[in-house]
């Protein structure tokens, strides 16, 4: 399959959260009854973004100054906890594109990167500063450069990583491995044939 | 150089190297619920694809069912829709799907064991990230995403990038009153909350050893608490002779080849690990959490953090957690009242922990002003606790017994937390707003620490409460 490559993302950034964030703060799991993922985006952060009356909270993703955002500044450990892809779909039905974060948690991390969405990590030092010329110039633009593994923000450039294996699926468009998996039907019939367990009884 | 059994399962299962890196995974044994397959099936059907080995794929529900009313329709239209879409899609795909009139529905990483499905050396993935649980029998399990449920339908394969092994060891004997709860907790405060990240971790010590199979699975289901998406024990005579007689296991004369095939997979004596840790059992106590995370715990007997005295990086957590659980900095956990106690879920909803706390709320009463449920990881739990007269000690003791399912370890059913209420839950999550209130606050501990808790009407030292009298701790 044909997928985008997807070589640098560029937009305006909003700082959310802290350290840990796991999946039930980005979509808690009372959102997560549906058998579709196409209205995620609206409960994304929901405890986050409103209180129990449902009137909105004063936080970063309600900010004005932060509308329009497609690039979320995380901490560390984003994405911990469940298993369940409706935390990045949320995301991204939100309007993200992009996640720059001290570190992401593993099933999170793939999640994301299946979807196309670029999941860099930088040090804490740079968060630091990354978070400070966005709070204080929310509409100040971010380019995270994949081939070049950079991130430039105003005049500053930080070095960004990424798993190379992610970096290569998003930058040469395999980020969703359906089609290359569709290929190898016939060695996984051998291979099923030779493990007795999976052999028809 | 030997191998560790990760290494062989991997090998076993290794399809091929796909060009960006990853491998090309075969899935022997694939497990779903209602929550995270729809979509999957969706993306299926828009794919035109079909499922080739549907024999390879078992189902059940577990998330939302409601575990008092089960009469369909269920109350909650869209559970009723997630329940009825799971069996549309089982139905046309010819796939085995344990339903609520089987008598075999529960939790999937409670089904997949009791039915002798989860076996040795196999890879087994679901759409749920305890499903490293089934690491407790020397597979390599995980959990993963609804894009990689569809992969796994349409191809029985899915791509993922090779783990590092850490050996955990825990030497020893643990103290009575000390439980394998208490181990993960202790090993995930000790390692950290992303410890884990990059890493299968494999247990081992004397005192997995001697764990039961159901102890070493509540270990491995919270591997993924302390960053680690697979955690496993290698099998052994505890495992084989567990499995011996399920319904999935092999039977007749293959039952002796899959035991020696089994054997095969086990680490080597000489294998090569990527990190050894290594704890003495002596120094783990009952542990509970404190906080928003699995990692922010403490031995009863200890007071909590004072932010203040914590690195700067640790500052904003430590207040954001305290803030949120509404406890004061070094204050201690125990003595903290309760509202609602929760005995259930995939870590502690198996016979054991039910017959274990049994042996203690015998003749005693639920505190007044306390909501305390015990609801079984599956039906087949519930069925051995009324043989064994479990269910009506229960009740007796003034805890609600319910139905099996996932209940208030996550707010997906009608068991959620009220407003701010504190909950002592053996579950394995207390994650802002995990028990379905956004101000909900949870305080994860061993299933005879929640009953002891229910019976004190706060956070206590169970090993007092239900000390002098002649229990002994642990016993098998």
């Amino acid at each position: 399959m044909a997928l985008k490559k997807i070589l640098e993302v560029t937009g305006t950034c909003v700082p959310a959260a802290g350290d840990d964030v796991d999946t039930d703060r980005i979509i808690p799991a009372r959102y997560l009854k549906c058998v579709t993922f196409d209205s995620l985006g609206e409960f994304l952060f929901y405890d986050v973004r409103f209180d129990e009356n449902g009137q909105l909270k004063n936080c970063s993703l309600n900010d004005v100054r932060f509308n329009g955002a497609t690039i979320l500044i995380a901490g560390r450990n984003f994405g911990c906890g469940s298993s369940r892809e409706h935390a990045p779909q949320a995301i991204y039905r939100y309007g993200f594109r992009a996640i720059v974060a001290e570190s992401f948690a593993e099933i999170f991390f793939g999640n994301s990167t299946t979807l196309g969405i670029p999941c860099v990590t930088v040090s804490r030092h740079d968060l630091g500063r990354i978070r400070k010329i966005v709070e204080s110039e929310p509409k100040s633009e971010m380019t995270i450069d994949l081939t070049k593994e950079t991130i430039r923000l105003r005049r500053e450039k930080f070095p960004a990583s990424i798993l190379p294996s992610a970096r290569d699926a998003l930058i040469n468009g395999h980020w969703d491995p359906i089609g290359e998996l569709l290929q190898a039907r016939g060695s996984v019939e051998e291979r099923v044939a030779q493990l007795s367990y999976m052999a028809p009884g | 150089m030997g191998k560790t059994l990760f290494e062989k399962v991997w090998a076993a299962h290794a399809i091929r190297e796909l060009p960006h890196g990853q491998t090309q995974l075969l899935i022997g044994t694939h497990l779903i619920h209602e929550v995270t397959s729809p979509q999957a099936f969706a993306m299926l059907r828009e794919l035109g694809l079909s499922v080739p080995y549907p024999r390879r794929t078992f189902a059940t529900v577990d998330h939302i069912v409601p575990t008092d009313r089960r009469t369909e329709p269920f109350s909650d239209p869209l559970a009723d829709e997630m329940i009825k879409e799971l069996r549309k899609n089982c139905a046309q795909f010819g796939i085995t799907y344990f339903d609520i009139p089987s008598g075999k529905q529960g939790i999937v990483h409670v089904v997949g064991p009791e039915q002798g499905i989860t076996q040795p050396g196999t890879t087994i993935a679901c759409g749920d990230s305890h499903t490293s649980t089934h690491g407790a029998f020397g597979a390599i399990a995980f959990g993963i995403g609804t894009s990689q449920v569809r992969d796994v339908l349409a191809t029985q394969t899915m791509a993922i990038g090779k783990l590092k092994v850490r050996r955990i060891n825990v030497y020893g004997e643990l103290s009575a009153g000390t439980y394998a709860k208490d181990v993960i907790l202790h090993l995930i405060r000790k390692l950290g909350v992303n410890g884990g990240n990059g890493f299968a971790y494999e247990y081992g010590g004397g005192v997995f050893d001697r764990f039961t199979m159901e102890e070493r699975m509540t270990v491995c289901n919270m591997s993924i608490e302390g960053g680690a998406r697979i955690g496993y024990v290698n099998p052994d005579e505890t495992t084989y002779a567990y499995l011996e007689g399920r319904p999935y296991s092999p039977k007749g004369n293959e039952w002796e080849k899959a035991v020696n095939r089994w054997k095969s997979y086990v680490s080597d004596s000489d294998c090569v690990y990527d990190d050894v840790v290594d704890f003495d059992a002596a120094e783990i106590e009952p542990t509970v959490t404190w906080g928003i995370n699995p990692g922010q715990a403490v031995f009863i007997s200890e007071r909590l953090p004072v932010p203040e005295k914590a690195t700067e990086d640790q500052r904003g957590s430590l207040a954001e957690a305290l803030e949120h659980m509404k406890l004061r900095p070094g204050q201690p956990i125990k003595g903290t009242p309760i509202q609602v106690a929760f005995l259930g879920s995939c870590t502690n909803g198996r016979l054991s922990d039910f017959r274990e706390v049994a042996k203690y709320i015998e003749g005693r009463r639920v505190a007044q002003g306390v909501k305390a449920i015990a609801v079984p990881g599956s039906q087949s739990v519930a069925a051995a606790c009324k043989k064994l007269g479990i269910d009506r000690i229960f009740t007796e003791a003034g805890f609600e017994w319910r139905e099996a399912g996932c209940s208030m370890c996550l707010g997906m059913n009608p068991d959620k937390l009220v407003g701010d209420q504190l909950c002592a839950s053996s579950s394995n999550r207390n994650f802002k707003g995990r028990q379905g209130s956004p101000t909900g606050r949870t305080v994860l501990m061993s299933p005879v620490m929640v009953a002891a808790a229910a019976i004190a009407g706060e956070i206590t030292d169970a090993r007092q409460l239900f000390t002098p009298e002649s229990h002994s701790f642990n016993s098998k």
